[in-house]
């Protein structure tokens, strides 16, 4: 890239529309495409210049996205968790490794999970008791993952894993890149109580690591994941945007519908979850005073939560907009969204009345509702549970007093389960 | 929709709130609302001559100051936070929105300038003995000028300068009337109240003279447009009640202890103000967003106003209810400021109607204006 160029949304728009008319084609194959991309810089433009970009700053990436998409250009692979490795090594990763990861997690001819939930750690996600030991030049893996979205077509994993037990728990953690196709490593289906099987837990069992596959430090896990977390927060990883109903022609568009497809697998559920207010707000306006005043009540209280919280999340991207510090109206999302999943769910459940019994094809908008009312309950514990959104709200947002730990002395000592 | 002050209204905040910190402490409102007027004519002064304040939303053409309803909410806001105790919310927020609602241009050139100036004060007189607001409640007769009748909960009506009845004509429809408040056949009485920051009178009209309000307008249509306006202000004058609370309740559970740590470390009682930070600040969302609407006579109007009421009575009364159980006894006792504004949350979460019943008019609004449909 010319350094000299000049980082103005012209400029950049002018040269990306220039390579893409001298370049795209949707005749192309993925693969070929997205290296091409790669090479070029253009698939992550806000990737460094040595590492697959073209060291754009963010504030210009929308007008590379606006390029792409008026031509219908497809980009690098973004689903699934490939672009939050892609973040982390980055960052923490060596040469080495970036050399051998970056370029096919753009291609998208590898595929990523990330190995940190544990059956004993959940909340207390640093509390990992999955164990590396080092045996020459290569580390030892034995313990168990949990709630590992892709893990079953999974080439390779971020790993927290625990080095170090005689220190205090976060300091003993170290990251790894682990190659999931291997003897040492099972992967099992967990099925939820709503019947979809959307994760897996993973065992290990002397599963290897060559030391070249260690990230950042010994010891640094926990400042590397919390790299990986941050990028999950800001929404980087797991595109879910539905696959192109009505592709253009061209070959590159069914290979990219076919990874879409496998990679949304998993999330087809979510919008259950969430509680389908869409679904009562449809109807409320039917909901006439014939109907029973105590579902009226509920639902109009589901309408203004679902609204007041649609407020609050523009009322903190207007302050941002402006450059104003962020008020406590933009960390309360997750919890006012629990909120609305429950009020659904109660809602549904009056709507329905008996037929809130039945599921498939013999309930109510053919077995939708039944979905509903028994994936609601994973949204107030997934990504963060209510519990721990409320600790970080008090302390951090209203600045109340941390509560006092019981686990800051050597981890070998520290109740667990 | 805007969905962030702009710095002149963020400049009129601070203003309003310096000059409520100044004047409006809780020792100051607790002076004031033993009194029998329940205002401080100086304080009254100040805001009206200095700051202006009494005009804000009243047009320039009537003497007023040109805002919009949405700077009148801000302020509204404020004097919620500071409980401010003083005929504003009757005579500025009510009163003068009425008169604007349905008077003449005459009629305004002649009531609004001194409203504005402070100098009359106003009270809005619709409810009765039923608690109703609506207009299927006014039983008020009027005929020939004469008016009949007995009005309750009127906020401020045993001060008022004037009075703006609502009430029945002989063929049945709804109008609007001026009442000079010292006409004969006009009794007043100051109701025992919860909040005595808030002063109701019952008024009792026996062939009193009434003017006409007579704007070429529908009686029933003006009369829920006042009471949505009024709702919005109420809504925000709520938030602002709330967030004092919370503020409250999160600086003593920083300062009290038990058990050898700050209370606040407890996740009994950091989880309860989290929960009440997320009511207080959804229930904030709605009454801006409401006031906005207002200002800008967006059609949506009647709905908002019924999600920004229910919304904000209930996460006030959560958190004045949350306050006390917090502060644990010393809540309970009158030294303590917090029964204060909890009395006002009680008062504020019936006037006009209850939440319940607010949400139940937002149903049938969505039904009859097909919202979602």
């Amino acid at each position: 890239m010319n350094g000299s160029t000049p980082n103005s949304p012209e400029s950049v728009r002018a040269e990306v529309r220039a390579w893409l008319a001298a370049n795209w084609d949707p005749e192309a194959d993925l693969v070929a495409w997205r290296n091409k991309l790669a090479d070029a810089g253009w698939g992550m433009p806000v990737w460094p210049s040595d590492w697959y970009g073209r060291d754009l700053p963010q504030a210009l990436a929308p007008v590379v996205d606006e390029e792409f998409a008026r031509i219908d250009a497809v980009g690098v692979a973004k689903t699934g968790i490939r672009l939050l490795a892609g973040w982390t090594l980055l960052e923490h990763g060596s040469d080495a490794q970036k050399e051998s990861y970056l370029r096919r997690v753009l291609t998208g001819e590898d595929v990523w999970c990330q190995l940190f939930s544990e059956p004993g750690s959940g909340s207390d996600l640093a509390g990992a008791t999955t164990r590396a030991d080092l045996d020459g030049d290569r580390w030892i893996v034995n313990g168990q993952k949990v709630w590992t979205t892709s893990a079953h077509h999974a080439d390779y994993g971020l790993l927290l894993a625990r080095t170090d037990w005689d220190v205090p728990k976060h300091q003993g953690l170290t990251y790894f890149v682990i190659d999931m196709r291997q003897p040492g490593v099972e992967v099992r289906p967990l099925r939820q109580m709503n019947g979809h099987a959307s994760f897996n837990q993973v065992f290990f069992t002397d599963a290897l690591v060559p030391s070249e596959n260690l990230v950042s430090k010994v010891g640094n896990g926990w400042q590397v994941a919390l790299t990986t977390l941050m990028y999950e927060r800001r929404g980087i990883s797991g595109s879910r945007a539905l696959p192109r109903t009505d592709p253009p022609p061209g070959q590159i568009y069914a290979q990219e519908r076919e990874e879409t497809l496998t990679a949304l697998e998993p999330y087809k559920w979510y919008p259950q979850r969430a509680g389908r207010v869409d679904l009562v707000e449809a109807r409320a306006g039917n909901l006439g005073d014939d109907v029973d005043p105590e579902l009226r009540q509920e639902v109009a209280k589901l309408l203004i939560l679902s609204r007041t919280a649609e407020w609050t999340a523009r009322r903190a991207r207007a302050a941002q907009e402006q450059g104003r510090p962020q008020g406590p109206e933009g960390s309360l999302g997750k919890l006012a969204g629990s909120e609305i999943a429950r009020q659904a769910s109660r809602v549904h459940t009056l709507l329905a009345g008996a037929d809130a019994m039945l599921a498939g094809a013999d309930g109510p908008l053919d077995g939708l509702i039944a979905e509903i009312l028994v994936s609601v309950p994973a949204t107030s514990i997934a990504g963060g549970t209510d519990e721990i959104q409320r600790n970080i709200i008090a302390e951090r947002v209203l600045g109340m007093p941390k509560e006092p730990r019981m686990d800051t002395g050597p981890f070998r000592d520290v109740k667990r389960n | 929709m805007q969905f962030a002050f702009t710095d002149e209204q963020e400049q009129l905040r601070s203003t309003v709130r310096r000059f409520l910190e100044d004047k409006s402490p809780p020792t100051e409102v607790r002076r004031l609302m033993e009194t029998e007027s329940g205002y401080d004519t100086e304080v009254w002064r100040q805001l009206s001559d200095e700051l202006g304040l009494t005009a804000v939303h009243i047009p320039e053409t009537f003497g007023g100051q040109g805002f919009s309803f949405a700077e009148l909410a801000i302020i509204a806001e404020e004097m919620g936070r500071s409980l401010f105790c003083g005929p504003y919310f009757s005579s500025t927020v009510l009163g003068a929105t009425a008169i604007m609602e349905t008077a003449s241009t005459a009629q305004k050139e002649e009531l609004l300038p001194a409203i504005a100036a402070g100098e009359r004060l106003v009270a809005l007189a619709i409810s009765e003995a039923s608690g109703r607001w609506d207009a299927d409640g006014i039983t008020c007769k009027v005929r020939d000028g004469k008016l009949t009748g007995t009005k309750r909960f009127v906020v401020d009506g045993h001060i008022a300068n004037l009075l703006i009845v609502v009430a029945r004509e002989p063929a049945g429809e709804i109008s609007f009337h001026a009442v000079s408040a010292d006409s004969p056949g006009v009794a007043r009485r100051r109701l025992e109240v919860i909040d005595p920051t808030r002063k109701l009178a019952q008024v009792d009209f026996d062939d009193a003279p009434a003017t006409r309000l007579d704007a070429d307008i529908d009686g029933e249509a003006a009369l829920s447009r006042i009471l949505d306006l009024a709702a919005v202000a109420l809504a925000n004058e709520m938030v602002g009640g709330a967030q004092w609370l919370l503020e409250s309740a999160v600086e003593y559970a920083g300062l009290r202890t038990q058990f050898g740590r700050a209370i606040g470390s407890f996740q009994a009682i950091k989880h309860k103000c989290a929960d009440l930070l997320l009511k207080v600040e959804l229930a904030k969302s709605a009454a801006y967003y409401a006031a906005d609407a207002a200002a800008a006579n967006d059609p949506e109007l009647p709905v908002l106003a019924c999600i920004a009421k229910s919304a904000a009575a209930d996460a006030y009364m959560r958190a004045a209810r949350d306050c006390i159980q917090i502060h644990g006894g010393i809540g309970f006792t009158w030294d303590n400021d917090t029964h204060l504004w909890f009395k006002r949350a009680k008062s504020s979460e019936v006037l006009f109607g209850t939440p319940s019943l607010y949400r139940e008019r937002m149903m049938t609004q969505i039904r009859d204006e097909r919202v979602y449909a």
